[in-house]
């Protein structure tokens, strides 16, 4: 290593990429660090659940990624091709060889419709939709204003996937679109989930689950799809229920980058094994450590939420950990797998889910500095303005690194264990 | 943690009858875990329920459905028919594992 300025090559400009490359600059002045996108966009994900529904413009959620990042940061653009682990360098796809000292993968999750037989035909992005990408966004926005009622089925592949509260959120927000639009009752509203119930956690699965039935909303559990059908119009699953549709809005199989799997570092998915605590890569039984390598965000395999909350939070404890490591000291830092998110439950109100890897989400209130407490796993205008109040944090104070008031590790003040 | 004998064993089971110590399974207690839930072993059925016992004591977890098919070549779609509704549950309750990670 170079002793005077470590080299940090950070990969991914998104939530977690922009956030590790801005804290450490801060706080190591020292080190040089370079980031590598493919792109100059950096998109507000959570954003494109609002735009189907024209609750958010798709220009208001887009800037540019490297005006997110601090001076001082290198940005190359260009796309990677591997990690040559032994060697500590990454290979780009036109050639660029980069040498780091460390190196934080941060390269997300990206819906992967070609992994679905079907799904990806003429009706892709028309009758069989999407919003997990700002194009498939406004291409769904576009199939609504023309929906005239019948059978809108929201539906999820596998897990994990980004954001997994984000199919209920679609669902509730339909409803009342669909009620304002009066269509609700031309309109059968159907969520299709690979999971026994509405969530994955019990106590939040059992209040969602409630929340669902109030909407009269029909709700097909257990269902792993084999194929879409795009002119028939259904889906199939591996034990051969159908599920017809007018209107299919799916969340494809979710998976991380390709160079993951490629480069030896990842599971099945491409996503980078890492211990869940340091967030230091972790070989599977049999193969190198390379413990100069991490990986934060949606593109680690953590136990956890695919969440920016999860992006934000690992960041905090792994920067602590660099900095550790550049004084000579053993890594302090642990994560505790804290996710804390917003569901968007219609009617201008919002739930709030707040767990780690330890302590499913629970009933309660959520105490939060200058806003008051906020009504967990129950809907409020509170927890609404919140979340889009959240906007304008997340590009002012979350991505240059300003503090919010948001501990890293998950608290039990005011949750009522069941 | 409740007790019950099976095949003439006793065993600790959790609230959803899964074994609680992988270590105390063996085959024969696979094949009577699987006739509590309708199902005949045959070899068709041993082929994945195998690899997930040899996969468990490599990785420490059990694996996933997709994990199952990338390793073995089985296609989801046997499994499904193999161990029907639920396989990636089923496997693991007569594979004497953990019920898969639950996804989050």
């Amino acid at each position: 290593m170079n002793e005077q300025q470590p080299r940090l090559l950070v990969l991914g400009a998104g939530t977690a990429g922009t956030m590790v490359a801005n804290h450490v600059r801060r706080r190591l002045p020292h080190w040089q660090v370079t980031v590598v996108a493919p792109t100059d966009v950096h998109d507000y994900q959570p954003g494109y659940l609002f735009i189907p529904f024209g609750m958010n413009s798709p220009e208001q959620i887009r800037r540019s990624a490297a005006a997110q990042l601090h001076d001082g940061v290198t940005v190359v653009t260009g796309e990677v091709d591997l990690v040559d682990a032994d060697g500590q360098a990454v290979q780009l796809v036109d050639g660029t060889r980069l040498d780091y000292d460390r190196l934080v993968i941060a390269t997300g999750t990206t819906p992967r419709p070609d992994q679905t037989p079907g799904m990806e035909g003429p009706h892709w992005h028309r009758e069989v939709g999407e919003f997990y990408t700002r194009e498939g966004a406004i291409a769904l926005r576009d199939q609504l204003a023309t929906f005239e009622g019948g059978r809108l089925v929201m539906h999820t592949c596998e897990l994990p996937i980004k954001c997994p509260v984000a199919p209920l959120e679609f669902t509730f927000l339909a409803d009342d679109w669909l009620r304002q639009h009066g269509l609700r009752d031309r309109t059968e509203l159907v969520f299709v989930t690979p999971l026994d119930g509405a969530f994955t956690k019990p106590v939040a699965a059992r209040e969602l689950g409630h929340a669902l039935e109030e909407r009269g909303i029909v709700v097909e559990t257990d269902f792993m799809v084999e194929s879409v059908d795009g002119e028939r119009r259904v889906l199939t699953s591996y034990d051969e229920r159908e599920v017809p549709f007018d209107l299919l809005v799916t969340v494809p199989v979710n998976m991380g980058a390709d160079f993951v799997g490629r480069s030896g570092l990842g599971d099945e998915l491409n996503y980078v094994t890492v211990d869940k605590h340091t967030l230091q890569f972790a070989p599977r039984p049999g193969a190198a450590p390379h413990p100069e390598i991490f990986a934060v965000g949606d593109a680690a395999n953590l136990p956890t939420s695919k969440a920016g909350s999860v992006a934000h939070f690992s960041v905090e404890v792994l920067v602590g950990n660099l900095v550790d490591l550049d004084r000579g000291r053993p890594m302090s830092h642990s994560f505790d797998g804290h996710a804390n998110c917003f569901v968007e439950s219609g009617h201008g109100k919002a739930l709030l889910l707040d767990f780690n890897y330890e302590t499913e989400p629970l009933t309660g209130t959520f105490p939060l500095a200058g806003v008051g407490p906020l009504q967990l796993l129950k809907e409020s205008r509170l927890n609404h303005l919140s979340k889009l109040a959240f906007r304008h944090v997340y590009w002012n104070a979350l991505l240059p690194g300003r503090p919010l008031g948001l501990p890293s590790a998950m608290s039990m003040a005011g949750k009522h264990p069941e | 943690m409740p007790t019950t004998t099976i095949n003439g064993q006793q065993v600790e089971v959790n609230d959803e009858g899964f074994l609680v110590d992988p270590s105390v399974w063996n085959e024969e207690l696979g094949a009577e875990l699987a006739r509590l839930i309708g199902i005949t072993m045959t070899d068709a059925h041993w082929a994945p329920i195998r690899f997930l016992r040899e996969d468990y004591a490599v990785m420490g977890e059990t694996p996933t459905l997709r994990r199952v098919q990338t390793q073995t070549a089985i296609p989801v779609r046997d499994l499904f028919g193999l161990f029907p509704g639920k396989p990636a549950k089923k496997m693991a309750y007569v594979a004497g594992l953990p019920k898969p990670k639950g996804c989050v």
